[in-house]
């Protein structure tokens, strides 16, 4: 055995050989990477501080957590603040109002509100800054988002005035076991959801076919998601409401039918969390709502139905295939004094590193495509295969199911109303004829004002 | 002992002293009440005046506003929405007042009596009354879980089939007033009890001298003594279940459909959801003519209910 505190000349040559041997393959990309991070200052803006406007959840909750990494890395200190998403939601739209927001930088629900902070003027374009080397760091690569998402954040006149940071995919869980048991196949149609959720709803048992959003509000995005099965949004391109259109109704009338004839009682209160509730519970085979609330259904501790769950992408409508989508999306205050540090942190915050993170902590589907190829995160997390394979399938076929306007809170209040009338047996084409000419006028007023 | 005599000059005179029960309106004593009518002026006035205003533009937040006059209270009164609201506002207000009323005046009368453990049992009785409404709301909801709750838990024990609570249209605001009841029949109790603590013991004799019966005292000693507590219960119940927000946003958000949406809900969803602040503050306007006509009335009924009266 060789004694490494007596070297001899041999081993020390033979040492050198193997050193160099290894430079000069590691050397390019190594060189590279050092190259690229010599050449972009992460500290030029230090000693400064920012303030950023969060929605309290398990995303935030990671942001958070990176804080201190990011100051380390830029001397930035920052000042986050997390707020349940409707107070977000208002304090946004009275901040950006006043012209002078007490934050750098927010978030946003683009399904939400893009038009509203498109009008208002609330953001930054981002183009300027991602093309700008002195400003983003050579690694942060843009192009890694996902065409669905960034086609979402992006404005009508093509500005991006935020990162789409997190996708929300609109699917379908399923009680594998209640299928196995009655040996029923996953639905291989949206009209056959309705015949699977029939043969499984037992409520002698306690046990409903289906269950889905019926509070007034929380239930267009359903009924919206199931409108893509049509070809068709609830808007045209050129923004007429097409929600008593043929297809509109088609869509109602399967609304009614999933949840009247086979959903749990009381369904027509329910919210995502007493879906969330019922489904976990087991006493629901089938759920339709985004995929971004599948973590407590893994978790042993809330779930009662661990390692049955089913990740089915949306079946196809009768002329197109879709899966509804969601996004929120990060950007810089107009009104902001610290633009530049607050893009620092955007990049940060949003880097492959951080939206890998997102997943591996199941906070939700990130918007970068790189995320979804970790294999070492797939490989580690606690959803299996059918997860990841219904994510990334029903990416391919996302589309925004809520309409691109401005009042879509006043949307979703109006023809949420009509839903649950529908729920409560009223007639479909009636009560989606009667919102629509109620919310109308709202909507030509919008786009007048 | 030294005595001090003031000089004469320094004493006023009768004529400069007002009369009792007159206010000297002289300009050098109107710098003592500025404060307050500054404080006043701010922070009640002028929010009052502003919402007028407000109440005349047509104004969405991030837009200018634009005067239109009364069209925003006209537009209101066609807004099926708006009359519904108010349809549910009064039926919850009717049902929150006379329910705990009646409860409340029960269990004063029972609370009076002496029993053995009363002082603990009145504690736990008084108990809902000093939970937060939220967290109470929160906890109400999850009972109320047509699958999950505890509520069809118990009553599938005894037999009956589930029942949907909030989550009906049609049981919604009686199963809200069900919470305020729980809530709120506590604090009626207390200001009975108080009423029932201060009742003098003769005419009580004199009635049992006279022959009467329990039923009797009640009827026609009890309650007329212990009635201008009762309407003091009767006015803070009626200005709570008016302005109710926290429990029925918590527990329903106005829902199912617009089933338990009142003025309150309305209001919020007009200013801070779909962000109509001209629209919203005609709602305030007209809510707080309510109000008003309301607690006139209650106030009236209360002066009349005094024992002196």
């Amino acid at each position: 055995m060789t004694d490494i505190l007596k070297p001899t000349r041999r081993g020390l040559l033979r040492g050198a050989a193997a050193l160099g041997a290894t430079g000069a393959i590691a050397s390019p990309l190594v060189l590279r990477e050092a190259r690229a991070q010599a050449a972009f200052n992460w500290k030029r803006f230090s000693g400064q501080s920012i303030d950023v406007l969060l929605v309290k959840n398990p995303r935030s909750d990671l942001m958070q957590a990176a804080e201190k990494e990011f100051t380390e890395l830029t001397g930035i200190k920052v000042s986050a603040e997390q707020v349940p998403e409707q107070q977000q939601r208002q304090k946004a739209v009275i901040e950006f109002a006043s012209g002078k927001p007490s934050f750098d930088v927010s978030g946003i629900s683009l399904h939400v509100q893009k038009r509203m902070a498109a009008k208002g003027k609330w953001f930054e374009d981002l183009r300027p800054y991602i093309a700008d080397a002195s400003l983003t760091a050579p690694d942060f690569d843009f192009a890694d988002f996902g065409a669905g998402p960034v086609a979402y954040a992006r404005q009508a006149d093509g500005a991006l005035d935020t990162i789409p940071f997190f996708v929300d995919y609109w699917m379908v869980y399923y009680n594998k076991e209640l299928f196995d048991a009655k040996g029923v196949a996953y639905p291989k149609t949206m009209e056959e959801m309705a015949t699977v959720a029939a043969k499984l709803h037992d409520p002698a048992k306690g046990i409903a076919g289906f269950v889905s959003r019926g509070l007034k509000n929380a239930n267009v995005p359903v009924w919206a998601s199931l409108v893509l099965g049509q070809g068709i949004e609830t808007t045209s391109p050129d923004g007429k409401l097409l929600t008593d259109t043929p297809e509109a109704i088609w869509a109602g009338e399967l609304y009614k039918k999933l949840n009247k004839e086979s959903g749990p009682v009381g369904q027509v209160g329910f919210n995502w969390n007493e879906c969330q509730t019922t489904f976990m519970q087991g006493r629901a085979a089938m759920w339709l709502d985004g995929i971004g609330f599948a973590t407590p259904l893994e978790d042993p501790s809330k779930s009662r139905i661990v390692g049955k769950v089913g990740y089915g992408v949306t079946p196809p409508g009768p002329k197109a295939h879709h899966a509804g989508m969601f996004a929120d999306g990060m950007g810089i205050s107009r009104g902001s004094q610290k633009k530049q540090a607050a893009w620092l942190y955007l990049q940060f915050m949003t880097n492959k590193a951080n939206q890998i993170s997102m997943l591996k902590a199941g906070a939700g589907a990130p918007g970068r495509a790189s995320a979804y190829l970790d294999k070492e995160t797939i490989a580690q997390s606690k959803f299996g295969a059918q997860y990841f394979e219904c994510l990334l399938n029903s990416a391919k076929i996302a589309r925004a199911a809520l309409p691109q306007i401005v009042p879509v809170t006043e949307f979703r209040d109006v023809f949420g109303v009509a839903l649950t009338n529908a729920i409560g047996g009223a007639d479909v084409a009636a009560e989606l004829k009667k919102a629509t000419e109620a919310f109308a006028p709202v909507l030509v007023k919008s786009e007048q004002g | 002992m030294t005595s001090t005599t003031l000089p004469a000059s320094s004493l006023a005179t009768p004529a400069q002293i007002p009369a009792a029960g007159s206010a000297d309106f002289t300009p050098r004593y109107w710098l003592f009440s500025l404060p307050a009518v500054l404080i006043i002026a701010g922070v009640i006035v002028f929010p009052w005046l502003f919402t007028l205003y407000m109440s005349s533009q047509d104004w969405k937040i991030g837009g200018g506003p634009e005067f239109v006059g009364l069209q925003n209270f006209a537009e209101l009164f066609r807004d099926a929405r708006f009359i519904e609201s108010m349809g549910h506002t009064f039926y919850f207000t009717v049902l929150a007042v006379v329910l705990p009323i009646l409860f409340g005046t029960a269990a004063a009368l029972v609370f009076h009596r002496e029993f053995p453990f009363r002082g603990l049992l009145r504690t736990i009785f008084v108990m809902p009354m000093m939970a937060t409404p939220v967290a109470v709301a929160l906890v109400w909801t999850m009972m109320f879980h047509p699958q999950l709750g505890v509520l069809n838990y118990l009553l599938s024990l005894v037999g009956i089939g589930p029942q949907a609570w909030v989550y009906s249209p049609n049981t919604v605001i009686p199963t809200l007033i069900l919470v305020e009841v729980w809530h709120w029949t506590p604090l009626v109790m207390l200001i009975v009890l108080g009423g029932l603590a201060g009742l003098p013991r003769e005419p009580y004799e004199s009635a049992l001298i006279d022959g009467a019966n329990a039923w009797h005292m009640f009827r026609h000693i009890t309650l007329p003594l212990v009635w201008p507590f009762i309407m003091v219960a009767i006015v803070i119940r009626t200005i709570d279940a008016l302005k109710a927000f926290d429990t029925i946003f918590v527990i329903t958000q106005g829902g199912p459909g617009t089933a338990s949406e009142t003025l309150n809900i309305f209001l919020y969803l007009q200013a801070f959801q779909f962000y109509k602040i001209g629209y919203a503050s005609a709602v305030v306007v007209i809510f707080f003519v309510i109000i008003i006509m309301l607690s006139l009335l209650l106030l009236y009924a209360r002066q009349k209910s005094k024992w002196n009266a």
